[in-house]
């Protein structure tokens, strides 16, 4: 779609930009314009560019990553109790933390790879998970979840009785009912909220495209390729692998952060295996390796998640009225195994038929429409350009 | 010498189930070299197999009683299952033995899911990635999981062991220890003396049939198998049927243990992985050495005295060894050189 | 001056004897050829000599450098690249990238993290990269993705990537295995040009006709010991290699 030019780059950027900016207008005629549903897309698609730099561009396939996006929520609550209601600090911390972390688990699931890789990254996301739920309650506050309170008596030290928030304490911040996250005063719920996730995509995406064009992108290309090559090569894979599983780590630490700013709750399910599953599937069905795709991937899902599980059979009644009544019931008592509470079964099926007939996503499938619409240039090679977009 | 003597029976159960699960994954791995997430889906459906034939049997007959009036003055309703209507005392056993019964009704049932998974999706992606592998049958898995929802609902189903079985053995007594110091559940050890049957009758039939003479073959060299002329893709499909009796029938039986409700395949799935991975890729021996060893390194994490020195080791013990033995061992256990390392 | 000085190699597999007491000279600028009958031990020494192996015991000294029990990336920055049997090239990426990658691993060393700026940006790496394809005969199918090309144009990219890393060293292993007469030939002229950089060479080599065409040096290898080391015309009329490679086709 896009030449591998510089030029090419910035349009890239400057259109993704202008949809996702205007997001809230483009998304209105689907029914998607709202912020909370907008939110999740650029929480998730950022979670989902991250994941891609490590599994996209390395092909090591981490199961482990939804870790990262827990100990981001959790990290960003804290700072909320400790620090201050204001995003900033919170989410810097987050995403050094998140970093740190992936830094040390990255450390030693990359002594291995293949299948091995992804059982050591499983192994640690689930350990993190039954930890925060058991023995580490008094941090995460186990099932319940880590919350906000309002602020405590002015001199108490000890969370018994409220939050601290030492920053906005010292900066005199009064605080009214429900301490709700801020930058600088502006409230991060509804619209501003959606913008504050929305730039954290939009640089996101930028740092990934730039990444993916560097000599970095390219020896990560080149170890998903032929990594034993590449080692005959001159090159030490395994520092640039764990550079890659670190910048992905923060990724999701910032996606956790963004999800604890939207809404200041942390809790452990967030950190399991499932979880890390689901950004699996983002990534795939937008196609791996792509810069786009992830993002689409992550929307496409968060889109019909909220579509369908939404619809109940009341309403399948309603849009099937006009056919005859014992046909009607039949049509909506099939339809209903796939909405609502079968929404899941959706997204199994769906992503069953994208890796069974659209190994490389959505992209792909793109990529071979417009080829359709492109006669005289071969389809791979439009396929080609899927790729690279 | 007791207490340490009952964690290794705890263990015991879990770890059957494990080793049978991790059995199938392996073997299915060794041999059609399929990285397999809907094995654990295999599990639930067998238990949910147990779950419908229970269901199937207990199908009641309603009879209104007139001679008899409820304190609210309508007849009485007698509700007998069919099956008692039907034969009698042998009814009544067939109730009451459901779970075993439901072995015979799991393997042609299991065989024929099996059979028709590895001809309809599993054949097509032996050639794929094995990234591909495991998102398509982590796919499949959840397209089961929710079908089984949709029908059985979220909320486990528990399954009565048979009658006799109910109770509690006193295993101290035959060991000659004092009476009542390890007692111990007569189904549990029901499920690891069955699941000690079912993992020799495999070695069994691995070991002596020809059958089983080239599928060991093929876990060594596929190639060379492929080569001989053997018509391989037929034993392939016989191959992952097998696999997914076994973990069928571990499903079967697990289901007075734990009622069953549609994730239970998940669970199992991830901790048989880390057995598998543990014992070894493709190694049969090493999945069922590795099974039962975190069984029992479970239940000991689970004593209190260890608890007490390790907060929430219970919680991690599995994925905890499968670290240390990742890094120590990379190939685990008993692995061989080379198998999914790239 | 010799570059490569093996030292008493002895490797054994499970009590089978792979090499024994292998000692070997190799002089800066020669093309040394390596040859022997089947299971001789070649690819098992050249598998050393790149740290993908470990002997059991010895020296390998290069340039004045140990080289045993450094890991293969070491081996490379050290100046050693290698042509594998079956070429070993980055499928997926096209022929450009292919080449430019090794060129960044001889620029910026085993590990630098540049992750920002783009590698197009990069002209003087480019300009070396399409030189080199353009030596190789491969200029046109620059673009090209590498899974399209023929076994005998995947080996001409290997020698490029080799070749762009200005190794001191290079090992070829059965450069010319599995390919036609033509491609042979091709491959002789490639490796004839390339001589006139002054890389010294180890060669692999069945094929005779390579082997005489190309070497200054001959060394035979049998049962993984060297039995005999001489010129071309001293190797040709040696007995000990004519019983050699009879006793190993009867075996």
């Amino acid at each position: 779609m896009f030449a591998k030019t510089a030029r090419g780059d910035w349009l890239l950027f400057a259109i993704f930009t202008a949809v996702v900016l205007a997001a809230p207008i483009l998304f209105a005629p689907i029914g998607a314009g709202y912020p909370d549903l907008l939110q999740k897309f650029a929480i998730y698609g950022l979670f989902a560019i991250g994941f891609n730099i490590l599994f996209g561009l390395t092909g090591y396939l981490s199961f482990g990553h939804a870790a990262f996006l827990g100990v981001g929520s959790y990290a960003t609550v804290w700072m909320f109790k400790l620090l201050s209601m204001n995003v900033l600090p919170a989410v810097v911390v987050s995403v050094v933390l998140a970093g740190l972390f992936a830094l040390l688990i990255g450390y030693v699931s990359l002594r291995r790879s293949g299948i091995y890789f992804s059982i050591l990254t499983l192994a640690f996301a689930e350990m993190s998970y039954k930890l925060a739920y058991s023995v580490l309650t008094p941090i995460t506050n186990g099932e319940t979840g880590l919350q906000v309170r309002n602020l405590a008596k002015a001199g108490v030290v000890n969370f018994q009785h409220g939050d601290l928030r030492i920053l906005d304490r010292a900066f005199g911040v009064v605080e009214h009912g429900v301490p709700m996250s801020n930058l600088f005063g502006i409230k991060m719920s509804g619209w501003p909220g959606f913008y504050f996730c929305a730039a954290a995509l939009i640089i996101g995406f930028f740092i990934a495209m730039r990444i993916s064009r560097s000599s970095f992108g390219m020896m990560l290309r080149a170890i998903k390729s032929n990594q034993n090559r590449l080692n005959y090569t001159g090159v030490n894979t395994r520092p640039y692998l764990l550079a890659a599983f670190v910048i992905s780590g923060m990724y999701a630490g910032m996606a956790g952060a963004l999800l604890a700013v939207t809404d200041p709750l942390a809790g452990a399910e967030r950190m399991q295996w499932t979880a890390s599953g689901e950004v699996v599937l983002m990534t795939i069905m937008g196609g791996a390796g792509t810069l786009l795709g992830p993002v689409l991937g992550a929307s496409v899902i968060k889109y019909f998640e909220n579509i369908f599980s939404a619809i109940n059979e009341n309403v399948l009644h309603q849009v099937f009225s006009w056919l005859p009544q014992g046909v009607q019931d039949v049509v909506v008592s099939i339809l209903s195994l796939f909405v609502g509470e079968g929404w899941h079964l959706t997204l199994g099926l769906l992503f069953m038929l994208i890796v069974i007939f659209l190994p490389g996503g959505l992209m792909e499938g793109l990529g071979r429409i417009v080829s359709l619409f492109k006669r005289g240039k071969a389809a791979s090679d439009a396929a080609q350009n899927g790729q690279e977009a | 010498m007791d207490a340490i003597l009952l964690q290794v029976l705890n263990g015991l159960d879990k770890g059957g189930a494990y080793a049978l699960i991790a059995l199938g994954l392996t073997l299915a791995f060794g041999t059609l070299g399929i990285v397999n997430f809907a094995h654990g889906a295999l599990f639930m459906l067998g238990a949910f197999t147990a779950v419908s034939f229970n269901k199937l049997l207990t199908l009641q007959k309603v009879v209104l009683d007139t001679a008899h009036k409820t304190p609210w003055g309508d007849p009485v309703e007698i509700r007998t299952p069919y099956v008692e209507a039907m034969f009698g005392d042998f009814g009544k056993f067939m109730v009451d033995w459901s779970v075993p019964l439901s072995i015979l009704v799991a393997i042609p049932v299991m065989l024929l899911i099996g059979v028709i998974m590895e001809r309809g999706l599993i054949r097509h992606f032996y050639r794929r990635p094995h990234a591909d592998q495991i998102l398509v049958t982590f796919g499949l898995a959840i397209v089961l999981q929710e079908i089984v929802k949709h029908f059985f609902g979220a909320n486990p189903i528990p399954q009565p062991a048979p009658h006799i079985f109910a109770g509690s053995a006193d295993v101290g007594a035959w060991l000659g220890l004092a009476k009542g110091t390890i007692v111990y559940p007569w189904w549990r050890l029901i499920y690891f003396a069955f699941s000690a049957v079912v993992i020799a009758a495999v070695f069994a039939f691995l070991q002596l049939t020809t059958f089983g003479m080239v599928v060991r073959a093929g876990m060594r060299d596929r190639e060379t198998v492929g080569l001989l002329g053997i018509n391989i893709q037929r034993r392939f499909t016989i191959v992952f049927g097998l696999a997914a009796v076994v973990a069928g029938l571990a499903g079967v039986m697990y289901t007075p243990i734990l009622p069953p409700n549609y994730h239970i395949g998940m669970e199992f799935l991830v901790l048989s992985f880390v057995v598998v991975v543990v014992g070894g890729m493709g190694s049969l021996g090493g999945a069922v050495a590795a099974g039962f060893l975190l069984g029992i390194l479970q239940s000991f994490a689970s004593m209190n005295e260890i608890k007490s020195l390790a907060p929430g080791i219970d919680q991690i013990i599995i994925y905890l060894v499968a670290v240390i033995i990742l890094l120590v061992r990379p190939r685990g256990l008993m692995g061989r050189k080379g198998v999914m390392e790239d | 001056m010799a570059i490569l000085e093996i030292d008493n190699v002895n490797k054994t597999f499970g009590g089978l004897r792979a090499l024994w007491e292998v000692n070997l000279k190799v002089e800066e600028g020669a093309v040394h050829a390596i040859i022997g009958p089947n299971g001789a031990g070649k690819s098992t020494l050249l598998n050393c000599l790149v740290g993908r192996l470990a002997p059991d015991t010895g020296r390998v000294i290069f340039a004045g450098r140990e080289v045993l029990g450094h890991k293969p990336h070491e081996i490379n920055q050290m100046g050693i690249a290698r042509v594998f049997q079956t070429p070993e090239i980055f499928e997926d990426l096209t022929l450009l990238d292919n080449v430019m990658i090794p060129a960044m691993a001889k620029r910026d060393g085993s590990f630098r993290l540049n992750a920002w700026r783009r590698v197009a940006a990069r002209a003087e790496l480019r300009e070396e990269a399409e030189q080199i394809l353009e030596d190789v005969g491969l200029a046109e199918q620059r673009h090209v993705v590498c899974s399209a090309l023929s076994r005998g144009d995947k080996r001409r990219l290997e020698m490029a990537m080799c070749l762009i890393q200005h190794p001191r060293l290079l090992l070829l292993d059965e450069p010319t295995a599995g390919m036609s007469r033509a491609d042979t030939n091709a491959t002789i002229d490639l490796l004839k040009k390339i001589g006139e950089r002054g890389i010294t060479k180890i060669i692999i080599e069945h094929d005779m006709h390579v082997v005489f065409s190309l070497a200054s040096r001959i060394s035979v290898l049998a049962r993984g010991t060297f039995i005999a080391e001489g010129k071309p015309d001293e190797i040709k009329g040696n007995p000990k290699v004519q019983e050699a490679y009879l006793g190993g086709a009867q075996a």
